[in-house]
């Protein structure tokens, strides 16, 4: 048996490099995107009721406090070793990076453009969701990178929780046969995936915000 | 018509912003709100769109409580142009025009083409129309924002301090294009402004404020100019409120000489014939009839000359007679050296000069005609 070259996976895996990639790309994005899906109404009710920031950011920080291994290990009684697992801490941690970077965002917008908003007869949810949340793009975006890089790199502790660690899984392998080339794959392939990610939302950003060139130029 | 009935603000914290203040504004003209800072211009203008609810007090729009209709159709009633324009920067200058059409249901093509033919009306080139507002000046910036607020056709238009943050030239340029633009839609307009020229220039009537929000005097401009009605608004106009009070003055009671003008071409004894008793000067013009400037009549009637002697005296600047006011007139006297004004037609061709003791005795004509006070 040989030992394997660099893209080589052990068969224990049940898998090629390229399905760990997918399956790691997969399980960095489904809780980010679950985590947008949640924050914005949550940014919105405390944009509208100020009072329920502070709440839940403290909330919020509470959560993100609490180790992704004890999350994980709380989490298995109720959702075996599965993926779900896996997702629900990342879908807080995001959660915590994105709901003040929305609410921030929103909060940022000028106030001569509010003041127009207003006086042109826009109801303050037609306002946040036409004028705030549009002008909040980029502060989202800046949210949604640091959640995304943090959870790429998190995805792999699923590994600990019956093999859901997606390219994690070659650090458990490395040790089992004594391959650290295994180990040099996981760390660099999961490396390359956060900078490709990270380079997609940047892009998207450019996409989404042509109004706003001159000041991400700067 | 507006009309703000015995309003006062007052906020939590005890200040009072606007105090009893009462104003009738009338419809299809400007209305012009000056102050100091915190003499609550900004929050009466506010409260007419209920940015700012009153809490004394009522304000009445053709009659009506304002309050009686929903806040956010009020609004759309009215245009709202602020000092730094308040564009939206994440849409383009058409889309920012278009809003309150489009917030009142209209498809977007037809906004749009609205906020086109809007473009043309204040001065924008159609090239703008994809832009955003980031890439425009702050005059232009402007513009978009009173475009914004005419693109729903507001019977009402209020605009606070709109004109402030940008350079004088272009100032000038944005207060002459509201005047056309009111000269062809006759809104009612209520103007907010620290600046007392601004006011002047602009107002239909002025509404000047004091501190606390008291009302000082309300008054069309040249009344506000000739018979202030205490030491603050006297203060406030300024030292030089005479001369600007000419500028509601026409030169058509200005008597004109045209006898001492000639061609740059005249002979010696031309200029010689020229000369009048009063100045020792003739203007000089070229052969369509335009200024030169200002010869010494003897010496060229002498006879002929160069070097420094066939140099021309300046004569400042001309006013054009019909359209520009007293006030033009004598600064164009006082700015020549011979003390003579030149008057010209709208092709600029000289049409006669008068003297500044000429201009004077029109300002005293009009003080006993009992015009200025």
């Amino acid at each position: 048996m040989s030992s394997g070259g660099f893209f080589e996976v052990p068969s224990d895996l049940q898998n090629s490099w390229w399905g760990l990639v997918g399956w790691q790309v997969e399980l960095t994005l489904v809780p980010v995107l679950c985590g947008l899906v949640i924050a914005l109404p949550i940014a919105l009710l405390c944009r509208r009721f100020g009072w329920v920031y502070p709440p839940v950011l403290g909330v919020a920080t509470v959560f993100y406090a609490i180790p992704s291994l004890a999350f994980f290990v709380f989490l298995i009684d109720y959702f075996g070793e599965s993926s779900v697992t896996v997702g629900i801490p990342l879908t807080v941690y995001s959660l915590v990076v994105l709901v003040p970077a929305i609410v921030d965002g929103m909060r940022s917008v000028a106030e001569d453009t509010r003041a127009a908003a207003e006086a042109m007869g826009f109801g303050t949810l037609r306002r946040y969701v036409q004028v705030e949340l549009p002008i909040a793009v980029p502060a989202v975006i800046a949210g949604l990178r640091v959640a995304t890089v943090s959870s790429v790199s998190l995805v792999s502790v699923g590994m600990l929780i019956g093999n859901e660690g997606a390219l994690g899984n070659l650090l458990s392998d490395a040790l089992n046969y004594h391959r650290p080339l295994l180990a040099w794959d996981a760390v660099l392939s999961i490396a390359v995936i956060g900078v490709l990610l990270d380079a997609l939302l940047v892009l998207a950003r450019r996409l989404l915000t042509p109004w706003a060139r001159k000041a991400t130029a700067k | 018509m507006i009309v703000i009935d015995a309003v006062t603000k007052r906020y939590p914290d005890g200040t009072t912003a606007v105090d009893r203040l009462t104003l009738e504004i009338p419809d299809g003209s400007i209305t012009v709100l000056v102050g100091p800072s915190g003499c609550g211009k900004t929050t009466t203008l506010r409260m007419i769109n209920r940015m700012v609810e009153p809490t004394e007090g009522r304000v009445l729009l053709d009659g009506r409580d304002i309050r009686e209709a929903p806040v956010n159709a009020l609004r759309r009633s009215m245009g709202y142009v602020i000092q730094h324009a308040g564009l939206f920067p994440h849409r383009t200058v058409v889309d920012n025009i278009a809003t309150v059409p489009r917030l009142n249901g209209a498809d977007k093509r037809a906004a749009r083409r609205r906020a086109l033919e809007l473009m043309e009306r204040v001065g924008l080139d159609a090239a703008f129309a994809k832009r955003y507002p980031y890439q425009l000046s702050g005059g232009q910036q402007q513009r978009v924002g009173v475009a914004r607020a005419l693109a729903a056709d507001p019977p009402v238009l209020l605009m606070d301090e709109p004109f402030s943050a940008v350079d004088p030239i272009v100032r000038k340029g944005l207060q002459d294009e509201l005047l056309r633009i009111q000269a062809d839609l006759g809104k009612t307009v209520v103007f907010v402004t620290h600046d007392i020229d601004e006011a002047i220039k602009l107002g239909d009537m002025v509404a000047v404020l004091r501190e606390g929000g008291r009302l000082a005097q309300y008054a069309p401009p040249a009344q506000l100019l000739s018979a202030p009605a205490d030491e603050f608004v006297e203060d406030f106009l300024g030292v030089d409120r005479g001369i600007r009070h000419l500028s509601f003055f026409g030169t058509d009671t200005l008597e004109l000489t045209t006898e001492p003008i000639v061609t740059e071409d005249a002979t010696a004894e031309q200029f010689g014939a020229a000369a009048v008793p009063e100045t020792p000067y003739v203007l000089v013009t070229d052969a369509a009839g335009r200024p030169r400037g200002w010869a010494d009549a003897a010496v060229r009637a002498s006879g002929p000359l160069d070097g420094p002697d066939g140099e021309l005296l300046p004569y400042g600047h001309a006013f054009t007679v019909g359209r520009d006011s007293l006030r033009a007139a004598l600064d164009s006297a006082v700015l020549s050296p011979t003390g003579w004004a030149v008057a010209v037609d709208e092709e600029g061709r000289a049409v006669g000069v008068v003297a500044q003791e000429s201009i004077a005795a029109a300002i005293r004509g009009a003080h006993r005609a009992g015009v200025l006070r």
